[in-house]
């Protein structure tokens, strides 16, 4: 049993949800080798070939490789992983694109987002946004499988010397190319990796109304979420969503403020470590998940608690 | 240019499905069913395609029992032409639709297919990708944005970090995300015509497809439940308690 776990990274740094992943790996089994798809990514081999109890770290360096167009790295991962029993990637939006195009190519199904290892071949993975939980096995002989960040603790990034050896694959098939892109700028932590997170909901009224926000995320060192609703509304971008259909997050302190919470939040908030909400409406089913809940007026609430933090 | 837009039956989103107390599924007894609400972007995408004369014909195509007929013809009443139920009363994993897809893709020839990003049943994410990947066409997953331009489709996605723009060769595959469109609601007089479209059944067996399941669930439980917690009083209680008692602050 051999397991191939696809670095996520941006060609400089090695992301923390392939940390995650590792986790999820060592409890599969204890023979890990990484895959480092990119173009000039000679600085993420390098922090991958850092990471304890890892066999060898494959770079795959070609400039096909370097916007991570799914159609390539799908190619190329189903080529690496052919000689491997299990294929692991972070259920970020990058391994969410191209890991079933790898399980399509090996014939194989896919197991996503898992939350939990039971076994080589049997797992649990949220289903319903997360209000049932399903126990699962697979009988494929590939097992393909994307990791839910929030399901693992980070494994350790310091004191392994793995080797580095190159694979010589250019899988570029053509058909699709990148544009561009319009990312987020932002001095905040990310959100699926900050320690707290504040996010508001339909309550805001506007998207003006999140610089109420903005005073306490600084001080806090938070990174703002909002709800689907806030979404849908226009408040702010989709990017911000915490939900089931946006970003899963963990954090240790979750700030719900004017969110009702709706299933569809609940399930991308509801494994924080401490829940916070803020809500006029005493009914609403957020305080059901939390552990500290404020009946008031955000916008009498929000500037009294960004001066007394 | 013709689009294929396959659809999910599934249970309504404001159903809140809960475990069967024996733990061997979700319990689904009389529960309302409508159109995987992803699903029902892909139909407007489509049929807004339609009305600016950029594609000629809409079909919509699902993969399940009989009683999906009910959801392929709501796609007829929001604007879709024909339908195609593969009908089989197998569970169907995302692979086996993908290859179910692939055959209906084969026999029909669209230009482009729109599907929805996952459905909210299974969340699990994998039919659009798996069906490019079959197909050995471009995958525009997530997407915000479409934009069609003679053999070429630029696709804005949303990723993690904001959006991203990638360019496809057609024929290609499109997800949609929350914020492509706002699906419009079917008309009556929209709802009786379409009673009167084609709506044809075709069998895995007849596609020559083995959609066989390779994950078995062994159980279905409830998530672990948070315990209640308490109602302070004031911001001043609130930042006393995060501080000294969930120590989550300093």
């Amino acid at each position: 049993m051999s397991i191939l776990v696809v670095v996520e990274h941006d060609n400089e740094e090695l992301k923390g949800a392939t940390l995650n992943t590792v986790t999820a790996a060592k409890e599969i089994g204890s023979e890990i080798d990484l895959l480092v798809a990119g173009f000039s990514c000679d600085s993420v081999a390098d922090q991958a070939c850092s990471i304890p109890g890892i066999g060898k770290v494959l770079v795959a360096n070609k400039e096909s490789y370097k916007n991570f167009l799914a159609e390539n790295i799908g190619t190329l991962v189903s080529e690496v992983g052919k000689g491997y029993s299990h294929i692991l990637a972070a259920a970020t939006s990058n391994g969410k694109n191209f890991m079933p195009r790898v399980a399509a190519l090996l014939d194989v199904s896919q197991v996503s987002e898992i939350i939990s290892v039971l076994s080589e071949d049997t797992f649990e993975r949220p289903i319903y946004a997360g209000n049932c939980i399903a126990t699962v096995k697979s009988s494929d002989s590939i097992k393909v499988i994307t990791v839910r960040a929030t399901g693992f603790d980070d494994c350790e990034v310091e004191g392994g010397s793995a080797t580095k050896e190159i694979v010589d694959l250019d899988s570029n098939l053509g058909i699709s190319s990148f544009v561009g892109e319009e990312l987020a700028e932002s001095d905040r932590p990310e959100l699926t990796s900050a320690d707290i997170v504040i996010s508001g909901g339909r309550g805001m009224q506007n998207g003006e109304n999140f610089s109420l926000l903005e005073g306490i995320a600084d001080k806090l060192g938070a990174a703002i979420g909002a709800s689907r609703a806030a979404v849908d509304s226009g408040f702010v971008p989709n990017d911000m969503q915490v939900g089931q259909t946006g970003k899963i997050v963990a954090p240790n302190l979750y700030i719900a403020v004017g969110i009702s919470g709706a299933i569809q939040h609940l399930a991308g908030m509801k494994d924080s470590k401490v829940i916070v909400a803020i809500n006029k409406d005493e009914e609403a089913p957020i305080f059901q998940v939390a552990d500290y809940g404020l009946v008031a007026d955000l916008f009498e609430a929000l500037p009294e608690l960004e001066s007394k933090l | 240019m013709k689009v294929l837009v396959p659809i999910k039956r599934v249970v309504d989103y404001n159903v809140k499905v809960r475990a069967k107390s024996d733990e061997t599924g979700p319990d689904l007894a009389n529960v309302k069913m409508a159109i995987n609400p992803f699903c029902e972007i892909a139909v407007e995408e489509a049929v807004r395609l339609k009305e600016s004369e950029t594609a000629q014909e809409v079909i919509a195509v699902s993969i399940g029992s009989n009683a999906c007929q009910e959801q392929l013809r709501t796609a007829l009443a929001l604007g879709a032409d024909r339908a195609i139920l593969v009908e089989t009363e197998l569970e169907v994993e995302p692979l086996g639709v993908a290859k179910l897809l692939k055959a209906v893709v084969e026999k029909e020839q669209p230009d482009l297919i729109i599907l929805g990003k996952q459905a909210i049943d299974d969340d699990s994410n994998q039919t659009g990708q798996m069906l490019a990947s079959l197909l050995s066409y471009a995958q525009g997953t997530f997407a915000s944005e479409i934009k069609i331009e003679g053999d070429k489709i630029d696709v804005t996605r949303e990723v993690d970090g904001g959006l991203q723009t990638v360019s496809l060769n057609l024929p290609a595959v499109v997800t949609t995300d929350l914020r492509l469109n706002e699906p419009r609601y079917a008309s009556l007089p929209n709802i009786m015509k379409a009673k009167k479209k084609s709506l044809d059944t075709l069998t895995p067996e007849e596609l020559n497809v083995d959609a066989s399941p390779r994950i078995e669930t062994l159980k279905v439980s409830p998530p672990p439940e948070r315990a209640a917690g308490v109602i302070v009083e004031s911001v001043d209680e609130l930042v006393e308690k995060l501080k000294n008692e969930a120590k989550v602050i300093t």
